[in-house]
C-alpha cells in the first residue's frame, strides 16, 4: 500500500468537511474491498476518512411503511432483520448469496453499492484498463470475457458489476440517500445511481467528488414470492455469471432485475410486461441489444433459463 | 516468545532478505523488529498511529505505521502468530479472528481501525494444556492436514454456531424467518470462506457438528 493519514471522524457533517479538505480522500467503512485494491495500489488515496464512527447503522421504519437503511449497517445485520427477512425478502436473500460470512460481517450497506468490478483485467495492473488507467484502453474486449458484460457496455469497457444486493435493491426500488460537503442532502434512486460506461468507465456512480452516502431507502413492502437465483461455478462464495432478482404477485406481474450481465443492475421496466408470457419472450425483451462476446454468450440463454426456473418456483 | 537475536530462524532470514534495501537506508539495530514485509518499516511518508485495543484479554497499545492490517499486528507486532496469512486478499479465510464476537478477515482490516475492540485470535480460544472444544473436536476428528488454514478454521466454526444460534439464516436455509438448524448443508455453507487446499472439508464439518451436539 502506499502511504496515507487517517482520521476518524464523528458525525456525517465532519465526515463530509474532512472530504472537502482532502479531495483525493477515500471514505472507507467495512473496507473489504478498498483494501484489497489499495493492496494492489490499484486505489492509492493518501488520506483515509474511517466513516464506521458516524452512528449510520441503525434500521428505522419510515412514514408511509418503507424502512431507512443506515449507510454502515452490515450486510449481515441487513440480512438478519426481521423486517427485511418479513416484507423484503429478496434483499435478505441477495446478500446472503454474496461474499462469506467473514466478509458480510464487515461490508456495509453503502460500501457494497460502491464497490468496484472483480474484471481480471482491471485487477491486473499489468493490463490496459480504461476503467483502473482512463485512455489506456481495455484488455477485457477481445480478452478472456467468460465473466464479463453482455449488454450496457461500451467500446471503452465491459465490465460488469458484482453486487447482488444492488440488484435486489433495483428490483425494490430503493434509494441512495447522501450528504455533500457543503451539508446539502438528495436522493437518487436506484435506478439513477449506477452509470453506463459509456467513454468514461471510470465514473460509476451518480455520486460526486466528497458526498457521502448516509442511507439506504426502501419503499413500502410491496408483497409478491419474492426470489433471488444465482448461477455461478461454485455453490457458494463466488460472483455471478447470471443472478435473477424477480418479485413476483398473485396477478402474474413481476418485476425482474438482472444481475453479472451488465455495468449496472439490469432492469427494463417497459420489458416487464412480457413476463405473462413466459421467460422467452420476457429476457428477448430485457436482453433486447445485448452484445455478447463469443466466450459469453452462453449468459443470454443462461438469464432466459434461469428467470424460468424462477418463475416456475413462483407460480408452484 | 522472541527469538534470542543470535538464534535466527528461517522467518528472520526471509524477512532480513527482503528488507536489504531498507536496510541500507535506515540500518536497524540488532534485535530490532522486522517489518513484514508488505508493512514496509515506517519513514518519511509512513504515517504512524496508536492504537488501543484487547487482544485475547489483554489490554494492548501498539504504535503502528496506517497501512498495517490487523492480521500484520497481531502476528508482527503481537507476535500471536496463530492467524495466518494466506491468500492475504480476503479469499481465503485463514486470517479469520474475531473482533467483538463476530468474525472477519483481519487481512482486510487495518489495524487503526480497531480503537477499543475486543479481538479474539485462535491462542484466545484455548491453549494446548486447556483446549477449546472445537479445537478439541478439530484434533479428533482430523479435521486438517498440513494445519495452515486451521486457526482460521477454528475461529470461523466457533463464529458459524454462534450466528446460528443468533438465528441468522443462510443462503441454504429454506426458510428465511425460521430458525435456522445445524446441518451439514448449512455448516458447508456457512464455512465457504474459509479454504483447505488439502481437503479436509468433511472431517471439519464432523467436527463443527460434534461440537454443535453437544450441550452447552
Amino acid at each position: 500500500m502506499k502511504p496515507f493519514t487517517y482520521e476518524r471522524p464523528a458525525s456525517p457533517a465532519e465526515a463530509a468537511a474532512a472530504a472537502a479538505r482532502h479531495p483525493a480522500a477515500k471514505f472507507i467503512a467495512g473496507g473489504t474491498n478498498l483494501l484489497d485494491l489499495m493492496k494492489l495500489q490499484i486505489e492509492a488515496p493518501p488520506h483515509l476518512i474511517d466513516v464506521n464512527g458516524l452512528g449510520l447503522d441503525g434500521i428505522e421504519p419510515m412514514a408511509g411503511g418503507g424502512l431507512r437503511i443506515g449507510a454502515l449497517v452490515r450486510n449481515t445485520d441487513l440480512a438478519a432483520d426481521a423486517r427485511v427477512r418479513r416484507d423484503y425478502a429478496l434483499l435478505s436473500r441477495a446478500l446472503l448469496a454474496g461474499a462469506s460470512g467473514q466478509l458480510r460481517n464487515k461490508a456495509t450497506t453503502a460500501g457494497n453499492l460502491l464497490q468496484r468490478t472483480r474484471c481480471p483485467y482491471f485487477y491486473d495492473t499489468n493490463m490496459a484498463c480504461n476503467k483502473r488507467q482512463p485512455g489506456s484502453g481495455c484488455a477485457a474486449i477481445g480478452g478472456v470475457s467468460r465473466q464479463l458484460a453482455v449488454i450496457g457496455h461500451s467500446e471503452a469497457c465491459i465490465a460488469t458489476n458484482p453486487s447482488d444486493m444492488a440488484v435486489a435493491l433495483r428490483a425494490l426500488d430503493a434509494a441512495v440517500e447522501t450528504i455533500a460537503a457543503d451539508g446539502a442532502t438528495r436522493s437518487i434512486p436506484m435506478a439513477d445511481f449506477h452509470r453506463l460506461p459509456g467513454d468514461t468507465p471510470q465514473r460509476e456512480t451518480a455520486l460526486r467528488p466528497g458526498e457521502l452516502i448516509t442511507a439506504v431507502t426502501l419503499p413500502a413492502p410491496v408483497g409478491g414470492r419474492q426470489i433471488y437465483r444465482k448461477v455461478r461455478d461454485r455453490a457458494s462464495y463466488a460472483f455471478a455469471l447470471v443472478s435473477v432478482a424477480a418479485i413476483v404477485q398473485r396477478d402474474g406481474s413481476a418485476r425482474v432485475a438482472l444481475g453479472g450481465v451488465a455495468p449496472r443492475p439490469w432492469r427494463v421496466e417497459a420489458a416487464e410486461p412480457e413476463v405473462a408470457r413466459g421467460a422467452g419472450p420476457a429476457m428477448r425483451a430485457i436482453l433486447d441489444g445485448a452484445r455478447p462476446t463469443h466466450e459469453n454468450a452462453f449468459k443470454v440463454t443462461l438469464a432466459e433459463r434461469t428467470l424460468g426456473a424462477v418463475l416456475a418456483e413462483a407460480r408452484g | 516468545m522472541r527469538t534470542p537475536d543470535f538464534a535466527a530462524t528461517r522467518r528472520d532470514l526471509v524477512m532480513g532478505a527482503t528488507l536489504t534495501t531498507a536496510a541500507v537506508a535506515t540500518p536497524r539495530r540488532p534485535g530490532a523488529r522486522a517489518a513484514a514485509a508488505d508493512t514496509p518499516a515506517t519513514g518519511p511518508g509512513a504515517p504512524v498511529m496508536k492504537i488501543a485495543f484487547t487482544v485475547n484479554g489483554a489490554a494492548r497499545t501498539l504504535d503502528v505505521d496506517t497501512r498495517t492490517t490487523l492480521l500484520d499486528a497481531l502476528r508482527e507486532h503481537l507476535d500471536l502468530t496463530g492467524s495466518k496469512k494466506g491468500c492475504d486478499h480476503g479469499q481465503c479465510g485463514a486470517c479469520t479472528v474475531l473482533v467483538g464476537g463476530r468474525r472477519i478477515n483481519a487481512c482486510l482490516t487495518l489495524a487503526v481501525m480497531h480503537q477499543g475492540d475486543e479481538i479474539t485470535t485462535v491462542e484466545g480460544l484455548g491453549t494446548p494444556d486447556r483446549l477449546h472444544a472445537m479445537q478439541a473436536a478439530f484434533i479428533k476428528h482430523d479435521g486438517y492436514q498440513c494445519g495452515y488454514c486451521t486457526p482460521g478454521q477454528i475461529c470461523s466454526s466457533v463464529a458459524v454456531l454462534e450466528e446460528i444460534r443468533a438465528g441468522i439464516p443462510s443462503h441454504v436455509s429454506a426458510e428465511l424467518e425460521a430458525r435456522p438448524q445445524v446441518t451439514p448443508a448449512e455448516i458447508r455453507e456457512r464455512m465457504s470462506g474459509n479454504i483447505c487446499r488439502c481437503g479436509a472439508y468433511s472431517n471439519i464439518v464432523d467436527a463443527i457438528t460434534e461440537v454443535a451436539e453437544r450441550p452447552a
